[in-house]
């Protein structure tokens, strides 16, 4: 299988890529989402903490 | 005060509440008729296209009137404190509950089964299909109080319930929705409905057991 | 639970207690990953590359790669979500309350995935981008579940009494699974258009099966990972001032 027919997928590359593509979005998202806000959180919990603020 | 006593009390008391607003019992028909009116309006008025969409056409309407005259069923209860008050009583909450919706249902679903013949006739449902229309909307309403039921507690604490309730209950009615249409479907073109009818008086049934108590478990944790 | 050996039931204590939880979380991080990929990278090299073409569909197939463990892990979680509300209801656990708030979104996250999938590999073997075909309909109605513990956790202000909703529906809904399955393909079998999936008769040749085992196994550490994630985040949400969490501010200062 070369690299060209490994991205035609036998004419079928729409579906497929978009198919993979769309779930990787999804997972990452998923993923990362948690992260980025838990960091969001941690690091305004710290800020009002230094105010002496709780 | 035995359990029956209790349950039968409850029953009474909410009737008697229903029908001291008597114009209010009216409401679910006159949307049940309403919504079911919309329909030929929006696909024209071809006989044939109206009459294969009956069945459908009348038992989404039947569900959306269900869905709507479910936020009454604790509503006012919970309003004024009453609820709180039942969820103190020493009988079971699950039979309580089951009492209330009883009620309810007297009161919302089965006047819909006076109705049944005029939006038959609306959209051109044949007469061979009446009876399983009636034995569905007899069968088939109150399993949509008793599924609602579990909804309308989830849901009862919030301000804005009304759109979260049907999210929740609608995926549920489901199952209730394609066989009673499917029965009264088979029906308008002569075909046998037992095994239909018999799946709904099954999930009745369970319904009627396993219903009541995340009913009862949901009410207490929003009266909090 | 007096029959429960002392370290057993130690262990689950500690578990269950939010920092430990948060610090075996980062612990297993490392080794979920590494067991993640060492799964996803042949299940898709086997499915992308090695696998043959289909006889009938060509390459399209593929899409079964993702469209398959997705349906899969759409089902399991909730079960899962289901499990753990019921947990949190008789044990009154917040750990199973975390748990099973955090896994929503991922479940829903993959019956979407499941749903667009499917659409994508409908649409050049059945030309349509829908079909009410009993399992995307039964599919359809599975997100709808997803969405509304979702939208009822996010709707209730005490986030105890919201946990206990959100297990009540959780619970709810996994018995209603099932039914809404059996009466859609009732529904369907009724209705049927002219349209016979590949996966009803499971002839499925080895060479298919494996990355397609591998992607499963793969979805499910990615879901351990996932869930981990938000379970660290929704604990922290919860219990803000508590003394764990000050700890963990004035370390990673």
């Amino acid at each position: 299988m070369t690299l060209e027919s490994f991205f035609a997928m036998g004419g079928y590359a729409f579906y497929v890529w978009t198919s993979y593509g769309i779930t990787l979005a999804v997972l990452l998202w998923n993923l990362f989402a948690p992260i980025v806000l838990r960091k969001q959180l941690l690091r305004q919990l710290a800020l009002k903490q230094k105010r002496g603020q709780r | 005060m035995s359990l029956i006593q209790a349950f039968f009390a409850i029953v009474r008391r909410d009737l008697l509440l229903a029908f001291r607003r008597r114009a209010e019992m009216a409401n679910p028909l006159f949307f049940f008729v309403l919504v079911v009116t919309l329909f030929p309006l929006a696909v024209g008025a071809q006989p044939n296209l109206l009459q294969a969409m009956a069945p459908g056409v009348i038992w989404v309407s039947a569900l959306l009137a269900a869905l709507l005259s479910l936020d009454g069923l604790f509503r006012s209860d919970f309003d004024d404190g009453s609820l709180e008050q039942l969820l103190l009583s020493p009988h079971p909450l699950s039979v309580l509950v089951l009492g209330k919706i009883f009620a309810h249902w007297l009161v919302t679903g089965l006047p819909l089964l006076l109705v049944a013949p005029l939006l038959a006739l609306f959209l051109g449902l044949p007469g061979q299909a009446m009876p399983t229309l009636w034995v569905t909307l007899i069968l088939a309403t109150p399993l949509l109080s008793l599924i609602g039921a579990i909804g309308v507690a989830l849901t009862v604490g919030l301000r804005r319930g009304g759109m979260i309730l049907s999210l929740l209950v609608l995926p549920l009615y489901v199952p209730v929705l394609i066989f009673a249409s499917g029965a009264v479907d088979r029906a308008a073109s002569g075909l046998p409905v037992s095994a239909q009818i018999n799946i709904l008086l099954a999930m009745l049934l369970l319904a009627l057991v396993l219903t009541p108590l995340p009913t009862a478990a949901a009410l207490k944790m929003s009266v909090n | 639970m007096s029959f429960i050996p002392a370290p057993i039931s130690r262990f689950f204590h500690r578990t269950a207690s939010p920092p430990h939880f948060y610090a075996l979380a980062d612990k297993l991080m490392p080794w979920l990953t590494i067991l993640f990929l060492l799964l996803l990278i042949p299940g898709l090299y086997g499915g992308l590359v090695m696998a043959p073409a289909d006889y009938q569909q060509g390459d399209s197939y593929r899409i079964i790669y993702i469209h398959v463990p997705a349906a899969w892990m759409s089902l399991f979680i909730y079960v899962l979500m289901a499990v753990m509300g019921g947990i949190a209801l008789v044990w009154r656990m917040k750990l199973a309350e975390v748990m099973l708030i955090s896994s929503a979104p991922i479940g829903a996250g993959f019956t979407f995935v499941a749903l667009v999938t499917g659409s994508l590999w409908g649409k050049p073997m059945w030309g349509t981008w829908w079909v009410w075909d009993a399992r995307l309909t039964s599919e359809l109605i599975l997100l709808f579940l997803y969405l509304g513990v979702t939208s009822l956790y996010g709707a209730i202000e005490d986030k105890r009494s919201a946990a206990r909703a959100v297990s009540i529906l959780a619970l709810v809904g996994v018995v209603n699974i099932p039914i809404i399955h059996y009466s859609v393909e009732w529904w369907n079998t009724l209705h049927q258009g002219p349209t016979v999936s590949k996966m009803d008769k499971p002839s499925i040749h080895v060479s298919m099966l494996i990355p397609l085992l591998l992607m499963a196994v793969a979805f499910k550490l990615y879901y351990a990972i996932a869930v981990l994630q938000s379970a660290k985040l929704e604990l922290i949400k919860r219990e803000p001032s508590a003394q764990w969490v000050k700890s963990l501010l004035e370390n990673k200062a």
